[in-house]
């Protein structure tokens, strides 16, 4: 019997053939958190009573939920995670160094066939690059500080594959909600979903990565794809990746508990609506909503390509009037190419907010929280109730095209009317 | 578990981790004892002034979907919630629940009204509807998970057995 892209990374870091469905002990490549997560990371380790961390190159925290700190309570948890990474030698981003999901591969941490954990739930993104990476919570991730490994149980796996041409207008980001919508928020818990098709192959790596970064909305515990040379290429220039890269390929009779087939050459643009992401529609259907706020940017849509886009719509005109433009480049490194290549003066130059690299908004912790009644459009990945910090608002997710088409129009628009 | 009230959620599927405990109070408390106040805040507020220690929580499909925030199973089990019946769960809220040793139970919930004192038996894997008379079957808590339970969460497990000890 054949085994999925899952089965042979888990077995070979159990050393031991596992199949779906067996618990497994595994060794893990890479492990993180966050400052949501971090601090009971650091309570669940020093409870445990041990003193050192399996291996110090291999932990880091990235400092970027409230960066910087928007309240003492925060600033607190913040100084913990400074102390702690120089008393046990973890790494450590500080604030303004970007989002975790961002910043983590493009530091070179992420390789083909690696077992990464992080204390945050979409750290199933780095799946694009063929790792293996879930989220887990904080003592999960002690339990990998103290033993340098965790147990993992085998998942079903589920293969998707999307083929045709995007129209103009088209991205990722309305590939990945109109799955989500298919499948349903419950849809592949606790499966490992392996993307395949042409569609797929034609996209750039951080189109990829909004995919796989998505996974999580629909249950997934990872999601995959294969490694080809835009990976490689990716690994080479953006992340300094020195050696051998080991590429993991399914079998070809692997065994899928689901098959699907999409093609994508009809396909809208697609916006979630609230309170659910998969509660998505064609952006035609909800044209003229009223928008408050637009957010450009967070682990889903904050690379440079999504910057590229959303400059390319606001050269020809400003941000509306009634309306919050904010604008935040997932990580320090995307910020600078921004500005080298124009797109930070264009969103000045639009009137949009430019704020650090960070979550921020998206997570509803400060830089943009919604007052009673306002509705936003972003380009993350999560619209659920409260999300951006106010219960009683209405978030909208989309790709950065329509976002940045709705910042201008003041509503909900169809980005083609703009490119 | 002793006899308790159930208090069924609203929404009843796909309770995500932002309605367990909004991002608002998770950065700015600490203490999960405090944390615990706000708990369900958004979708039922004053949650915790109705609950009792030793109460169940009924849920639906895919409890605790959304983010990895531990927050949420602390909140729970210091509001003094005995353990969460549902359809089915998400994963990582799964594992985290039981890390900290709150029990979570699998099984059909659509029979449990608001209000229904019950009980459950992880020995006889089966949970009991005291005001309606009924007997529901549990899917059985994997070996790993019950002896994390037994040893009040993965941490404490730890402590004593200094690895995983699931082999076996």
């Amino acid at each position: 019997m054949g085994r999925t892209i899952a089965e042979k990374i888990l077995s070979a870091h159990a050393g031991r053939a596992l199949k779906a469905g067996d618990i497994g002990i595994c060794k893990v490549d890479f492990c993180f958190g966050q400052d949501g997560t971090s601090s009971l990371i650091i309570d669940s380790f020093k409870k445990s009573g041990k003193r050192k961390i399996f291996d110090p190159a291999k932990f880091y925290m990235v400092i970027d939920h409230s960066a910087p700190s928007p309240n003492i309570g925060v600033s607190e948890i913040h100084k913990k995670m400074r102390e702690f990474a120089a008393r046990t030698g973890a790494g450590l981003y500080d604030a303004g160094c970007g989002v975790c999901h961002v910043v983590i591969p493009e530091m070179g941490h992420v390789k083909p066939g690696s077992l990464i954990l992080g204390a945050d739930s979409h750290t199933c993104t780095y799946g694009a690059l063929n790792a293996l990476s879930a989220g887990v919570g904080s003592t999960d991730l002690a339990i990998t500080l103290i033993s340098g490994k965790n147990w993992f149980k085998v998942p079903e796996s589920v293969k998707i594959e999307v083929n045709g041409y995007l129209k103009k207008g088209v991205y990722s980001k309305d590939i990945i909600l109109f799955i989500i919508g298919d499948m349903g928020s419950g849809g592949c818990t606790y499966n490992s979903v392996e993307f395949y098709g042409d569609t797929i192959k034609g996209l750039s790596v951080d189109a990829r990565l909004t995919i796989s970064n998505m996974a999580v909305e629909m249950g997934a515990k990872f999601g995959v794809m294969e490694a080809d040379a835009k990976v490689r290429s990716f690994l080479r220039q953006t992340a300094k990746v020195r050696g051998g890269v080991n590429a993991v390929t399914a079998d070809k009779d692997a065994r899928y508990i689901k098959k699907k087939s999409y093609n994508v050459s009809g396909l809208e643009p697609m916006v979630a609506k609230p309170h659910a992401v998969e509660n998505v529609s064609t952006v035609n259907k909800i044209r003229n909503v009223k928008i408050d706020e637009a957010l450009i940017g967070t682990c889903t849509n904050g690379r440079l390509e999504d910057m590229a886009i959303a400059a390319k719509i606001l050269k020809k005109h400003k941000v509306n009037k009634r309306v919050r433009c904010i604008v935040s480049p997932a990580s320090v490194s995307i910020f600078e190419e921004a500005a080298k290549k124009g797109y930070i003066r264009t969103f000045i130059e639009a009137e949009c907010v430019v704020i650090s690299p960070g979550c921020g908004p998206c997570a509803g912790t400060h830089e943009g929280i919604l007052a009673d009644g306002e509705a936003a459009i972003s380009s993350a990945n999560r619209n659920f109730k409260g999300r951006m910090g106010n219960p009683n608002s209405f978030i909208y997710l989309a790709s950065p095209a329509t976002v940045a088409a709705s910042a201008v129009e003041g509503k909900i628009a169809d980005p083609r009317n703009h490119l | 578990m002793k006899r308790a009230k159930a208090h069924v959620l609203e929404p009843f599927d796909d309770v995500n981790t932002d309605y367990i405990i909004s991002g608002r109070y998770k950065f700015k408390i600490s203490d999960m004892k405090e944390l615990a106040k706000y708990v369900f805040e958004d979708i039922q507020p004053g949650f915790y002034k109705k609950v009792k220690a030793g109460d169940y929580v009924v849920a639906g499909e895919n409890f605790g979907c959304g983010s990895s925030r531990e927050q949420a199973p602390w909140a729970i089990k210091k509001a003094g919630i005995s353990a969460v019946l549902a359809k089915s769960f998400a994963r990582i809220f799964f594992r985290n629940a039981f890390n900290i040793g709150l029990c979570l139970v699998e099984c059909d919930t659509s029979g449990i009204d608001n209000g229904d004192i019950i009980s459950l038996d992880l020995k006889k894997e089966a949970v009991f509807n005291h005001t309606k008379g009924e007997r529901i079957k549990t899917v059985p808590i994997p070996g790993l998970m019950r002896r994390f339970l037994g040893n009040g969460g993965a941490i404490e497990h730890f402590k004593k057995y200094g690895d995983f000890k699931i082999e076996a």
